[in-house]
């Protein structure tokens, strides 16, 4: 086992290699540059803004250098905000990541329950609702449904917050102020949450609808066990399988930040950084977070082989 | 056999319709038939005649879109069908047990041999864990596996279809049921080990007097095992004798048809015998006698209406026009 996780370690420095020479060059060889964002820039300053910054060295040397960087841990300086791009994230990406755990932690929950339910109460009225919701819920469009949360919760009936992380002007510390950013977090969570929770039924209760039907389940039906036992034990674990890469897989969406939810809540996510770094064109930000976002890909799929090879004894290596 | 004091388990004019979307399918019809305690009622026919659905609905494990329709299941002094679920749990796994067809398939792939073994002993006989696995060490010797101990720390994965099916056997046989029903135990096995597996089935029933139901297309099985042979077509009993009558003095074409397609070692054929035709459909069968398409010697009467099951010598029941008083034999 400890082997077989050192060789999959191993195996991932080709892999970021590739990664890295990808992110690289699809940034660099994209026509136009931070520099050519400002218009009003004479030829002989921007020029010297690019000798500045090494965008007039030859892109594989610039490669090099970059590379050279980021393997001291430094992914450059962010041109729009001129402080380093790692100070930048770790300052922005634990915003979005609160939001996102949170959300995470209930759309599985609730999907699991919802899922597993209506597989076993297959063609029932709470089937026939769930998928209804299901459907409904997949159909909003997040800005619309955040829109709709603000002017019911916050604008007409003043229960919570319209936007940002902390209120205006807030002073205050300790319990106060996690209550406080708790109070803002209600809304977005819920958004992104309804937003994810209705595919993710639906996959639970296929996989579930799929288990069901197995011979095995049979099997333990025709001992006699109790059907609570059978679903539980025998159907669910089997169910929950495949899942398991798909929950290795949100890993890295726990650090991308979410674009238009974190826009109309205002809420200081790294989704937000990354939409103006793109308007500016302030590729050190973009590079470092693409970069970032493809490390906990890998290293998601390399948690998902581990853990499955603990679930399931099939795959278990010895 | 022809005296029926001793009787086990009775299915009286039973009836399983699966409700598609295409209609009514009849997979099993006004079937009756009973189970002698200790003895061994082999079901035959071919694929798609209902066998499996009659196991199935004496275990009351039938799936959606299938229902049982009619009919009474006396098992002892009980109907098996006015039984409540939770009577019914009470009983499968501990008075019947059930072998399925896929090895394979049918045990749960994460869970190891050894837990799925103490279930049905904790459930049913209320063992404790420890107890119930000191037990079934026991069943796994029982049937013929070395290395018990090991064995019940295993993954289904690991073992080979023979040895699942012996696995299975054990589960069927941890709470030494009165009735043993197994379904093509030995269809998805090679020929080698479908001998033993066999073997093993016969050895039960002498050991502990377990009445056995058992649902094959094989013949050699049939001959094998069996004290008396039910012949299934499409949803239907069509011929029933024990088993030397049987193969001594088959009477409905179909039956003549099934033993007559059955390779016989030292005979040299060109081609081996095959019934011509299928099965028909089940949707929407008229009057008329189901296999009467098939027949070599259908009768005019044989496309009107369907011939009843009637008693006659040695215990051999038949559904054949042919057998019948003043029917018009002109074609």
């Amino acid at each position: 086992m400890a082997i077989y996780v050192l060789r999959r370690v191993l195996n991932m420095i080709p892999i970021l290699i590739g990664v890295s020479v990808i992110i690289f060059f699809v940034f660099a060889m994209t026509p136009g540059d931070f520099v050519d964002s400002n218009q009003k820039l004479t030829p002989e300053r921007q020029a010297e803004l690019r000798a500045l910054y090494g965008l007039d060295k030859p892109v594989l040397e610039r490669y090099f250098i970059w590379m050279g960087n980021v393997l001291q841990g430094d992914f450059g300086y962010s041109m729009q905000h001129q402080i380093p791009v790692t100070s930048l994230l770790n300052q922005y990406l634990w915003n979005s990541f609160m939001i996102a755990v949170a959300t995470l932690f209930l759309t599985w929950t609730i999907a699991l329950f919802i899922g597993v339910f209506s597989a076993v109460r297959q063609h029932s009225w709470f089937d026939a609702l769930v998928t209804l919701g299901v459907f409904a819920t997949m159909s909003f469009p997040s800005f619309f449904l955040g829109l709709l949360l603000i002017k019911f919760f916050a604008v007409d009936l003043h229960w919570l917050p319209v936007g940002g992380m902390i209120s205006t002007g807030s002073q205050t510390t300790g319990w106060a102020y996690v209550w406080e950013v708790a109070k803002h977090m209600i809304l977005p969570v819920i958004v992104l949450t309804v937003l994810g929770v209705g595919s993710l039924t639906r996959y639970f209760r296929t996989n579930m609808l799929d288990v069901i039907r197995q011979d095995f389940v049979r099997t333990a039906r025709a001992k006699g066990l109790k059907e609570k036992v059978v679903v539980y034990k025998h159907a669910l674990r089997n169910a929950l399988l495949p899942a398991i890469t798909l929950l290795a897989f949100e890993l890295p969406g726990l650090f991308a930040g979410a674009i238009i939810t974190e826009k109309i809540f205002n809420w200081p996510g790294v989704g937000q950084i990354h939409m103006q770094a793109l308007e500016i064109r302030d590729y050190p930000v973009l590079m470092g977070l693409t970069m970032l976002l493809s490390m906990l890909t890998i290293v998601g799929n390399l948690l998902a082989d581990i853990m499955y090879g603990v679930a399931d004894p099939r795959v278990r290596i010895k | 056999m022809t005296t029926m004091t001793n009787t086990l388990a009775e299915i009286k004019g039973l009836s399983t319709y699966f409700h598609t979307e295409e209609g009514i399918v009849k997979a099993v019809d006004d079937v009756s038939f009973s189970i002698p305690a200790g003895r061994t009622v082999a079901v035959v026919g071919e694929s798609g005649c209902g066998k499996s659905v009659t196991a199935l609905s004496v275990m009351r494990l039938v799936a959606e879109p299938g229902r049982i329709e009619k009919g009474e299941i006396r098992f002892g002094d009980q109907d098996l069908l006015r039984l409540r679920e939770g009577e019914m749990r009470g009983l499968r796994g501990n008075d019947i047990a059930m072998v399925f067809q896929e090895p394979m398939s049918s045990l749960n792939p994460v869970l190891t041999i050894g837990e799925q073994l103490i279930e049905p002993l904790m459930e049913h006989r209320l063992l404790s864990k420890k107890e119930a696995r000191a037990e079934s060490a026991g069943l796994i010797t029982r049937v013929g596996i070395p290395r018990a101990e090991e064995m019940l720390k295993a993954y289904p994965h690991e073992l080979s279809g023979g040895m699942l099916q012996r696995i299975m056997i054990a589960i069927a046989l941890s709470c030494q049921p009165k009735l043993l029903i197994a379904d093509e135990p030995t269809t998805a096995l090679d020929v080698t080990v479908q001998a033993q597996i066999l073997d093993l089935l016969n050895g039960i029933k002498a050991e502990s007097n377990t009445a056995i139901l058992l649902i094959t297309h094989d013949l050699g099985v049939v001959a094998e095992m069996a004290d008396h042979v039910v012949v299934m077509y499409a949803g239907k009993v069509i011929e029933e004798a024990p088993v030397i009558e049987l193969f001594q003095n088959p009477r409905h074409p179909y039956t003549k048809g099934l033993l007559r397609s059955k390779p016989v070692i030292g005979r040299r054929e060109e081609r081996l015998y095959s019934i011509p035709g299928q099965v028909p459909q089940l949707i929407g069968l008229g009057e008329a006698c189901a296999f009467a398409d098939r027949c070599e010697s259908c009768l005019p009467v044989c496309r009107e209406r369907r011939p009843v099951i009637t008693q006659g010598e040695n215990g051999h029941l038949v559904a054949c026009w042919l057998y019948e008083e003043g029917v018009s034999r002109d074609e």
